[in-house]
């Protein structure tokens, strides 16, 4: 079974993209990257993240990941931010009753995006 | 065989391939994105047929209800005429049955369009004083509960659209519309869930339609619509929305103006914000539907605000579209 199986795919994916909004939006560590952006938008960007995250079906490349980060890498966007994402992230499945390993697997996942989102 | 209709023209459709990935094959390209059912880049509305099962996943109720679906999840087994998403649709003429005052910078305009327009209650649509100069207006009125057509109107100031709605637009004049459009109305189902309607000034359109239309359709629910003005004189239509309140007990209206006097007092209105008011009344939003309308740095604050206080993004409903200035 995959892991977004495991967790439960596209039903996990939803039960899961506001409580994790709603962490990176009270994160005093990232938020200020995330003010004045329309939410509407903002919130199908991180299911579409998550989806990703928990290893479900995406198109997203590395040259995406760049271009879509880079205004924010220009605002100082860094490690110890990326950091604050995956630990808001492992608290979200925490919520909602994920295992450890599980979560493990999906910060794991997430950890591939690093260098790009950050454009190193 | 199956047939897919796009902008007139007819494409043989062969399974099992994506409503996408059929008409790129035909040349025809679609925005999309993700191709995974997920960013919504794709999004098309069926206009004839049936939606094909599990292209509308993670829409919207309101998206749904009108046909709305995703060309990368869809896999039709019948015919099927699509359209993109934005496409405006058909204008028609509608003929001007009323202007009528509702305060000192508001104007009710009721039409009567040539062909019914098939709309929600809450949508908008865009009304053209010629080809080239035109605006969007909120539906103040009900399909199933109204003849006609009514946008409120504000008075801007230089406005080439208001201004000539407030000083030339008489009984009998002929008008020109567009479709309708936008996803902030009411969708049956969940009839105990609280509506909470948020509006300023001519916002109160869309939000007294939906108000209407969900007690139409037996909402059981508590339903609070809060209208916000700086004066008492900017609010409008309290009668109407005291009555309803008389009629149905589930219906609570509060009325919000920014200072304190003895017209206030007299409509036992609140002193202080929509926003405020609703959130000293309901403190939490985790089971509420939303409904925002009004002065964009509002609806800003209050989806914020609302959907930190738990409401579910999906639940909290408002059209992107702005007061264009003049």
């Amino acid at each position: 079974m995959s892991l977004y199986q495991q967790l439960g795919g596209e039903a996990a994916v939803n039960a899961a993209v506001d409580i994790f909004y709603r962490k990176v939006l009270q994160d005093e560590r990232i938020n200020r990257f995330f003010s004045g952006v329309d939410m509407e938008k903002q919130s199908a960007k991180q299911k579409a993240f998550l989806t990703m995250a928990f290893g479900g079906p995406n198109h997203y490349t590395g040259a995406d990941m760049r271009r879509g980060h880079a205004h924010l890498v220009a605002q100082g966007l860094n490690d110890s931010h990326f950091d604050a994402v995956v630990e808001d992230l492992g608290a979200t499945l925490k919520e909602l009753g994920v295992s450890d390993a599980l979560i493990a697997q999906v910060a794991a996942v997430a950890e591939t995006t690093r260098n790009d989102v950050l454009g190193k | 065989m199956t047939i897919l209709r796009f902008q007139g023209q007819d494409f043989v459709y062969e399974a099992p391939r994506t409503v996408l990935e059929s008409l790129a094959e035909h040349g025809v390209e679609i925005p999309s994105g993700c191709r995974a059912g997920v960013c919504q880049s794709c999004l098309m509305r069926c206009l004839e047929g049936e939606v094909p099962a599990g292209a509308q996943e993670g829409l919207k109720p309101a998206l749904v209800a009108q046909g709305y679906f995703l060309a990368c999840r869809a896999r039709p087994s019948s015919d099927l005429t699509v359209a993109l998403a934005d496409a405006e649709g058909l204008r028609q003429r509608a003929h001007v049955l009323a202007v009528e005052s509702l305060n000192q910078e508001i104007v009710a305009l009721r039409l009567k369009p040539e062909r019914p327009l098939d709309y929600r209650a809450g949508q908008y649509l865009r009304l053209y004083r010629q080809a080239d100069l035109s605006r969007c207006y909120s539906l103040a009125s009900v399909p199933t509960l109204d003849d006609w057509l009514e946008l409120h109107i504000r008075r801007i100031p230089e406005g080439r659209v208001s201004a000539w709605v407030h000083d030339q637009l008489r009984v009998g004049a002929q008008v020109e519309i567009g479709d309708s459009l936008g996803q902030c109305f009411y969708t049956p189902g969940q009839e105990e869930q609280t509506l909470l309607l948020l509006g300023t000034g001519s916002g109160l359109a869309p939000l007294y339609g939906i108000v209407r239309d969900a007690l139409a359709q037996g909402h059981r629910g508590p339903i609070w619509l809060y209208h916000g003005s700086f004066t008492v004189e900017g609010l409008y239509h309290q009668t109407a929305l005291q009555r309803l309140a008389g009629q149905f007990p589930n219906f609570h209206y509060v009325p919000c103006v920014d200072r304190a006097g003895p017209e206030a007092l007299a409509l036992n209105a609140r002193v202080g914000t929509v926003l405020e008011a609703a959130v000293s009344d309901h403190r939490v939003f985790a089971h509420h539907r939303v409904f925002l309308c009004g002065h964009p740095d509002m609806v800003k604050d209050a989806r914020l605000k609302i959907f930190l206080g738990g409401a579910s993004m999906a639940e909290i409903h408002a059209d992107p579209f702005l007061p264009s200035g003049t």
